[in-house]
């Protein structure tokens, strides 16, 4: 075992594919199948948000056809897209506009 | 048929169910399992036992069978080298845990007394599931009913078509089993409301 020897920080680099804006989506689209509660129990349970604002996304999705429910970096959106694939919602991720 | 409800000093959800129905849902499952491990995740096997165990490699391409192409969708409208690669890092996983919330409704139901085979009238099923076991089923309902649309062909807004058929019809018939899971998996997600 090796003591922790100081290490000398760079600047932060700033990744440029990383950018502020959060340039990515997740999409939920409609289906004819899955339930409006169910919908909502979903984005409340993995996104952590209010009930009010998940049935708010629910509602988008039903009326609209789609909605753009959470937004981050690539990665963070084919993982938000593969957990709405494990609760059998249909989710695609895209770059935002 | 009361579906499931929330038992707040045992902290479990429950339900009651009909030898038949119990059968029926584990004809569900079963049947759900099955179709997951049929078309396989894997691409091909390798004769070299060490490549095998390093291939980490899922298919890359939208499964045939439109019940798997709707569990699994493309996760880039259009993209499809991105799709590929999304769906070689995620399909295998997201197919073994479709198949293990499956086998948690089978489980269930045979640790709650249903028999290999039902040849008996008038048994009970009692069920009491874990929160976490109830969030299993929940996700599987979903399953299920995605599967029984989909070869059905259900649209949104065509309930009136599926009420206009004959009681003998065998789509009217999987239609109404369709529902009543549907109404299982709405009482699941008020049940996990209130547990919540």
């Amino acid at each position: 075992m090796s003591a922790p020897s100081p290490v000398e920080l760079d600047e932060p680099e700033v990744d440029d594919l990383v950018a502020p804006s959060t340039p990515w989506v997740t999409i939920v689209w409609n289906d004819p199948v899955n339930l409006m509660s169910y919908v909502t129990f979903v984005f409340q349970k993995y996104f952590g948000y209010s009930k009010k604002k998940s049935e708010k996304l629910m509602m988008e999705v039903h009326n609209d056809g789609k909605s753009a429910v959470s937004s981050g970096s690539r990665e963070e959106m084919e993982r938000d897209v593969q957990a709405m694939h494990e609760y059998g919602l249909w989710a695609t991720l895209e770059k935002q506009d | 048929m009361g579906g499931f409800s929330y038992h707040r000093r045992s902290k479990q959800i429950i339900a009651t169910f009909s030898g038949f129905e119990a059968d029926l849902l584990r004809s569900l499952a079963s049947q759900l399992v099955e179709l997951l491990r049929n078309e396989v995740a894997a691409p091909a096997e390798s004769d070299d036992p060490l490549e095998a165990l390093l291939d980490f490699s899922g298919p890359t391409t939208e499964p045939e069978d439109p019940v798997l192409k709707r569990l699994f969708p493309s996760a880039y409208g259009d993209d499809e080298e991105a799709a590929g690669e999304f769906r070689r890092f995620t399909e295998g996983g997201l197919r073994d845990g479709k198949a293990r919330a499956a086998s948690t409704i089978i489980d269930a139901l045979e640790e709650a007394g249903l028999p290999p085979e039902l040849d008996e009238d008038g048994l009970v099923i009692d069920v009491e599931l874990s929160i976490a076991d109830a969030e299993a089923w929940m996700r599987s309902f979903t399953d299920i009913r995605l599967a029984l649309a989909t070869r059905l062909g259900v649209e949104e807004g065509d309930e009136d078509f599926w009420d206009s058929l004959p009681e003998d019809d065998p789509a009217g018939q999987v239609y109404g089993i369709y529902q009543w899971v549907g109404i299982l998996q709405e009482t699941i997600v008020d049940a996990l409301w209130a547990a919540s």
